[in-house]
């Protein structure tokens, strides 16, 4: 039995939250694991040389933080997403400033569209991530399609 | 790793559309991809074991998409230099890396400028991907802050 996703849930915003706070050792984790070369993501005394609070995250080290976000909504038995069928079809990043390790960032996630596309079902979510004032700080697009039969 | 012998930043006044500001090789064995797994969270099986990549109709085990996206702009961010110059990144996934249970496969990685916007002081850095003959990314495109010196502030006067 296959389910097909609730294309009610697309224009849902949900609660924003909880805050979470970006971690040196994640971040040091992230850079090794995807080869970025800078010292500034490993190195906290090259971070602050050039101008930073602490070491910087690499450009898709929000991806962890957003699939966090995105899992109230993927994994909630009512917006019908079988995740054995998904496939990963687009991500995009937009970064308003550096992210560097001691952010205390606040998510927001909304379904922006549900469509069905050939049999297969696409869906894109974006994660806004904020300072706790409301700052923007980046956002986190990402499209699933759910494969039909 | 903070002596890494790289070479100078290119030098990003200059760039112009169709230049090529990296060509870079990247090896992903099994090892980086349980590293990667680590590293996001996201320990998914398919990506570690060959049963279950098989079990959800896959060849084997195949690199997470955001791996291959993470790793592909790293020959992008060793060229400026700065890697907060990159302000968006964002591609769609067109095809997949498998990662044998031995050895390595390469990726390939050519990224050129495919756009200025000169009232934004951005450049659209352009990556394609590569696995053999096969596009792993589609639309892989990095916005890249352009510097603005003295000189572009002494003529900035059209720029609102």
């Amino acid at each position: 039995m296959t389910t097909t996703p609730d294309p009610a849930f697309a224009g849902r915003t949900y609660p924003a939250g909880p805050v979470h706070t970006v971690s040196a050792a994640k971040i040091v984790e992230f850079a090794r694991a995807t080869g970025a070369p800078s010292p500034v993501h490993t190195d906290p005394e090259a971070a602050r040389a050039a101008g930073h609070a602490d070491v910087v995250a690499p450009p898709t080290f929000l991806v962890s933080l957003a699939q966090a976000t995105e899992a109230q909504y993927i994994e909630d038995p009512a917006a019908g997403i079988d995740f054995t069928r998904v496939v990963h079809g687009e991500e995009s990043f937009t970064l308003h400033r550096p992210v560097v390790a001691g952010d205390r960032l606040v998510p927001t996630l909304t379904v922006e569209s549900v469509r069905a596309a050939g049999g297969h079902a696409m869906i894109t979510t974006r994660v806004d991530l904020a300072e706790e004032d409301g700052a923007e700080v980046a956002a986190v697009r990402s499209m699933l399609v759910v494969r039909g039969d | 790793m903070t002596t890494s012998p790289t070479a100078d930043p290119i030098d990003l006044s200059g760039l112009a559309v169709g230049d090529e500001v990296a060509r870079t090789t990247h090896t992903l064995d099994r090892d980086a991809l349980v590293r990667y797994a680590g590293a996001s969270g996201d320990f998914n099986p398919i990506h570690y074991n060959d049963a279950a990549a098989e079990q959800a109709g896959l060849p084997g085990v195949i690199a997470h998409g955001m791996l291959t996206m993470g790793t592909a702009i790293t020959g992008l961010l060793e060229a400026v230099g700065d890697p907060t110059l990159v302000t968006a990144y964002s591609t769609r996934f067109t095809g997949m890396v498998p990662v044998p249970a031995t050895g390595e496969v390469a990726l390939e990685v050519v990224a050129t400028v495919g756009a200025i916007d000169d009232s934004a002081g951005t450049a659209r850095i352009d990556l394609t991907v590569v696995v053999g003959d096969e596009k792993v990314l589609g639309r892989a495109r990095a916005t890249l802050a352009l510097p603005r010196g003295e000189q572009a502030g002494a003529d900035a006067g059209g720029v609102a």
